[in-house]
């Protein structure tokens, strides 16, 4: 499996992730700075957390213009399979591969704490539609100042019944519109998150379903 | 040279929670005739344009690409001569 993940001035997840999916799954894992464009052959782009360009005028504003994104967007445009997770959730949405935008916490703080999530495979078509697991739920840290989920009433209604919300919060603890922690796109090919599986992935820090989303999503 | 000064807030239908903390303070002052406050943010760009026309179209192109997100904000533009 060939990896590629993108690093922004102020990224600070890249490593997190990248050691991940290098020492977990086996991959080849290649960094890639914003002003160069990704290669071809990649199995997965991963947009990390951190603060792209401080996170000035809006989370993942600047990011959508850097050479790096724009090859992200024409390898995701092709069926590409990109994961962002936190800052790289915003950076798609920012971007337009994912619906909506996120927004200031409701409770106005920044949030550092193990969250539990739902697994919601309420659609058979939606983004659990081969998942044979019992466990339906998973503990995952956020850490965000600009978790809260917001996008129109149409567009909640189309991520609901195509089975598009991958992960949402129980006891929401940002004010995000339907409790949504990570969105897929149509296609099931771009996932979203505010949630950090990469900081679930060894028992040593505590948690370790990251695995559980990692196992199903680099298989799937 | 154009002075183009920009004023963006989150829509209407998106909770504003800074607008509401503003607003309970108020409240709590005995500023009893404010009924709604929404926090938003100015930007100011200077314009080198030909006219005023296209000085609004050139900045309606910048807000419409980066300075705004239409899908949680809107904004409103003057455009002035320097």
């Amino acid at each position: 499996m060939k990896v590629a993940i993108i690093t922004f001035p102020g990224s600070n997840c890249d490593k997190d992730i990248g050691t991940v999916i290098e020492e977990s799954y086996n991959a080849n894992v290649s960094y890639i700075w914003h002003k160069d464009s990704i290669s071809s052959g990649l199995d997965l782009v991963v947009i990390p957390g951190g603060f792209s360009y401080g996170d000035y005028l809006r989370c993942g504003a600047m990011a959508k213009f850097s050479p790096a994104m724009e090859s992200v967007v024409s390898f995701a445009k092709k069926g590409g399979k990109v994961l962002g997770i936190c800052n790289g959730f915003q950076i798609l949405t920012e971007a337009g591969l994912l619906p909506g935008a996120l927004v200031n916490n409701i409770g106005l703080k920044y949030i550092c704490k193990d969250q539990d999530l739902i697994i919601t495979k309420n659609d058979s078509k939606g983004f659990w539609k081969n998942y044979n697991q019992t466990i339906d739920s998973v503990s995952f840290p956020i850490a965000h100042g600009e978790g809260r989920y917001h996008a129109d009433p149409e567009t909640i209604k189309e991520l609901e019944s195509e089975g598009r919300i991958v992960l949402k919060y129980k006891n929401n603890p940002n004010g995000s519109i339907a409790d949504i922690a990570g969105i897929s796109s149509a296609n099931g090919k771009v996932v979203g998150m505010m949630p950090h599986p990469e900081r679930a992935m060894n028992p040593y820090t505590g948690l370790f379903d990251g695995k559980i989303f990692f196992d199903y999503f680099l298989a799937n | 040279m154009y002075l183009a000064k920009i004023n963006i807030t989150l829509k209407e239908s998106v909770l504003d929670p800074q607008g509401q903390t503003v607003l309970r303070t108020l409240q709590g002052m005995s500023e009893q005739t404010v009924q709604d406050v929404r926090v938003g943010k100015y930007v100011e760009m200077k314009l080198q344009a030909d006219s005023t026309e296209s000085a609004q179209e050139i900045a309606t192109r910048i807000c419409d690409k980066l300075l705004v997100n239409s899908v949680i904000e809107s904004y409103h533009l003057e455009i002035a001569k320097l």
